[in-house]
């Protein structure tokens, strides 16, 4: 039974593990499938995990946290968005600095957080099916924001192939000049996608910051926000393959801390890498079509759009 | 008289530099097909913008059935019953038929119903297309009739037609004609902008005449000659491109033996084994429509893409197949390329350093590796004098050049070159027809002076009046070489949809 036990921990900790990911990354497709390229999400990330993490410390309650961190990495994604859709910006340039300023900014104000001890999210145990033996703790035992990364997979997948705004959204992905023809307002559909991108690296940093570790560290999220990114591309700007990513990466995080504990004679350094490489090795495996690269790679990704010309 | 469908009355509008639409007066009558005639840069784009609420036009009024009104964007122009199908097609490569036409309309609806009404109107216009594939695998005519569909299924009572044919084969225009006569008997009036005159002959029942702005003229086109519409388009006796008599000789300057690669380009077209020889002093036109091997036939030839074997490409009785553009240069090739910018020049680069780039092997770059600022100065500003090329100076960023006077400035500097073979893509697309002309003559020039040359272009006009020999290239395969005296635009059209017989192929070079 101390296997079984510990097979699912292991997997009840990749979940945990996999979920900051799971929300920066849907949030990132979203924001590249409107053709835009955000490389701040690491530094949205971050301010999203410190405003959270002192919200919650001045409210007691993890539930207001989590809505401050998602207006944070909104509000930090609106710089962003009007610096590359109404003043033109370089999109790359504008990403990085975005990272780079949230990096500092979050270490600034986080400073006298450092260590304050918090009561992160609580598991919501579904009455009943999570009393089913191994089915129960593995899917019906987690916090809200797990549901909700789920959920939001496939509430994207629904709006982006199902519904008309997700239709538009892919156009203006695809050839911004053609949508603008057609009438459609490039800069406003961008806008929102940024501010949906915002706001889930937000969260993503919120679960890193209230429910994960439960803690504030300087640059907690650990380069998760570049790997988010990474997913986006890798997975072919699929959602479902992003949330197979996430949880691979959270899979062989957990895994590799396991190898650690059992004592292995392995530099730590290099087991932490693992989870980096080997998800962007697996994806790469599986995704490497080039006809459904093409089909699903937004065309005009990274392209800044000059309208009336 | 009834009341007219649109009306426009003293439309101006103003470009920093240009005035692109001065005072124009237009009207047309419901089921009317009225042209839009005049060059490039004439102003027609800015009119029918102006028209379809992409622009705002500075002065002036807007009646739609007598009505003043004020278009201000494409959507208010499409729920009154405006619209538009776009030269370069506003269409998304990796959606459905069906998910680009909804994109084009504003009212809810349902993808279902929509594909079952998409059905019914190509049945009914006759323009078969299926709704559920995917854009990137249709052909350019196909395209274009997601484009139109996308019109009819908002019943629209004005449709604008920019320059539709230019991507068509004979045979694919016809069709088109059919469906627009018959949009027009419905009582849908029809605004068709063209600068092909035998087109708006056939089709339309008035014309308005643009040049630099200004209405020119007015006329009822089955009452002109072609003669006397271009007159009106240039404002100037037409200019003629002067054939000398070909006299090729026996040397073979360029021969492709089985040329057969993969296209790198996932949505082009492959080679299938292209067999022709190209002789001293023979223009040698390969007519197709577009998408169908130019583009790797092209680079290709020029080296951007390597073929699998020495052997199939011979320039001068050379194996050069498998070298880099800059060894086929050095034996005599000179390539233009079929985009001007990006790709025949650098459009943030002035004239000077644009010579430079295809220059550097021929004196302009001293064998220490330093460049002889003046050698290259002296070739571009004699380029630009023998083609009268229009620029601010050879210190003009080639970006700021129209698209004549930069394409006579690319072509002329690869002839002054003098090279032994020249290969050029779509020479006169989107030029003038003075700029085209003299495109035209000094290509005519350059083979009477004994350089072969290879002109890729989708204008059958063009093949006809500068080639002495003609091919087709459909689906990545080469038609059997007619001389231009052998063959007629009716057969090349036929080719052009990929109908020739593999005996016809058996010999494929012209009888001397």
């Amino acid at each position: 039974m101390d296997g079984m036990d510990t097979a699912l921990a292991i997997l009840v900790g990749t979940v945990r593990a996999g979920t900051p990911l799971v929300f920066a990354a849907i949030g990132e497709l979203i924001v590249e499938k409107s053709g835009v390229l955000n490389l701040g999400v690491e530094g949205m990330m971050l301010v999203g995990a410190v405003s959270g993490f002192i919200a919650t410390v001045l409210t007691g309650s993890p539930y207001i946290g989590i809505l401050v961190a998602i207006g944070a990495g909104v509000l930090l994604s609106l710089v962003f968005g009007c610096l590359t859709q109404l003043l033109l910006t370089n999109q790359v340039a504008t990403g990085l600095a975005l990272t780079i300023f949230g990096v500092g900014l979050s270490a600034f104000i986080g400073l006298d957080y450092v260590g304050t001890p918090i009561t992160g999210l609580r598991p919501i145990a579904i009455p009943v099916l999570s009393s089913i033996p191994i089915i129960g703790p593995l899917l019906f035992n987690h916090d809200l924001l797990i549901y909700m990364s789920v959920g939001m997979v496939a509430l994207v997948t629904w709006f982006l192939y199902r519904s008309r705004g997700g239709l538009i959204l892919r156009a203006v992905g695809e050839s911004h000049d053609a949508a603008h023809a057609l009438g459609y307002s490039v800069v406003k559909i961008r806008f929102l996608s940024i501010m949906f991108g915002g706001g889930m690296a937000g969260l993503a940093g919120a679960y890193l910051s209230l429910v994960y570790t439960p803690q504030w560290a300087e640059n907690m999220t650990a380069g998760r926000g570049w790997i988010a990114l990474a997913l986006v591309v890798f997975a072919t700007w699929r959602p479902a393959r992003v949330l197979i990513g996430a949880y691979l990466f959270g899979g062989i995080t957990i895994l590799s801390l396991h190898v650690q504990a059992h004592g292995f004679d392995v530099s730590s350094h290099l087991v932490a890498t693992l989870p980096y490489i080997a998800t962007i090795v697996v994806l790469v495996l599986i995704s490497r079509d080039a006809t459904k690269i093409r089909l699903n790679a937004p065309a005009s990704l990274g392209r800044p759009f000059h309208p009336g010309a | 008289m009834a009341t007219s469908q649109l009306e426009l009355k003293g439309i101006t509008k103003r470009y920093p530099g240009v005035l692109a639409n001065d005072s124009i007066d237009l009207s047309i009558q419901p089921g009317e097909v009225h042209a839009l005639l005049g060059e490039n840069g004439a102003g027609k784009s800015t009119l029918v913008k102006i028209i379809y609420g992409v622009v705002r036009a500075d002065s002036g009024e807007l009646r739609w059935k007598g009505e003043p009104i004020s278009i201000t964007s494409p959507n208010q122009a499409r729920s009154l019953g405006i619209g538009m199908v776009f030269q370069h097609f506003n269409l998304f490569e990796t959606l459905t038929v069906a998910e680009n036409i909804s994109l084009g309309i504003d009212a809810d609806h349902d993808l279902k119903v929509l594909t079952s009404e998409i059905r019914e109107i190509s049945e009914r216009y006759g323009l078969p297309i299926n709704p559920h594939q995917h854009v990137h695998e249709l052909s350019v005519g196909e395209r274009q009739r997601v484009e139109i569909i996308r019109c009819l299924v908002q019943d629209p009572k004005l449709l604008i037609m920019d320059e539709p044919t230019s991507v068509l084969t004979p045979q694919e225009i016809a069709k088109l004609f059919e469906t627009l006569k018959r949009l027009s008997s419905e009582g849908c009036s029809i605004l068709y902008i063209s600068h092909k005159l035998e087109e708006i002959q056939e089709l339309c029942d008035h014309a308005t005449v643009l040049r630099l702005g200004k209405v020119t003229a007015t006329c009822t086109p089955r009452d002109e000659t072609p003669k006397s519409l271009a007159e009106m388009m240039i404002g100037s006796e037409l200019p003629v491109c002067k054939r000398t008599e070909s006299a090729y000789s026996p040397d073979v300057r360029l021969a492709l033996r089985g040329l057969a690669i993969t296209s790198p380009d996932p949505h082009g077209t492959d080679l299938k084994g292209i067999d022709l020889e190209v002789r001293k002093g023979e223009v040698l036109g390969i007519a197709g429509v577009a998408g169908n091997g130019q583009k790797e036939l092209l680079a290709t030839i020029n080296g951007e893409i390597l073929s699998p074997r020495a052997e199939m490409i011979e320039l001068n009785g050379e194996a050069v197949a498998t070298s880099s553009p800059a060894a086929r240069r050095d034996r005599g090739l000179g390539f233009v390329p079929e985009e001007r910018l990006g790709r025949g020049a650098v459009p943030e680069m002035s004239l000077a350093f644009n010579a430079l780039l295809t220059g550097n092997q021929k004196g302009m770059v001293s064998d220490k590796g330093f460049i002889d600022f003046a050698h290259m100065r002296d070739y571009a500003t004699k380029v630009r004098e023998r083609f009268d090329v229009r620029s601010d100076g050879i210190d003009a960023e080639a970006k700021s050049l129209s698209g004549g006077n930069l394409q006579k400035f690319i072509i002329g500097r690869e002839i002054m070159f003098g090279p032994e073979l020249l290969i050029l893509g779509h020479p006169t697309w989107g030029v003038d027809v003075g700029a085209a002309t003299t495109i035209h003559q000094a290509i005519v020039d350059l083979a009477s002076g004994g350089t072969a040359v290879v002109v890729v272009s989708e204008d059958l006009d063009e093949l006809f009046e500068i080639c002495d020999s003609i091919a087709v290239i459909a689906e990545g395969r080469l038609s059997p070489i007619r001389a231009t005296s052998d063959t007629d635009v009716e057969e090349i059209g036929r080719w052009m949809s990929g109908q020739f017989g593999e005996e016809d192929g058996a010999d494929n070079h012209v009888a001397a």
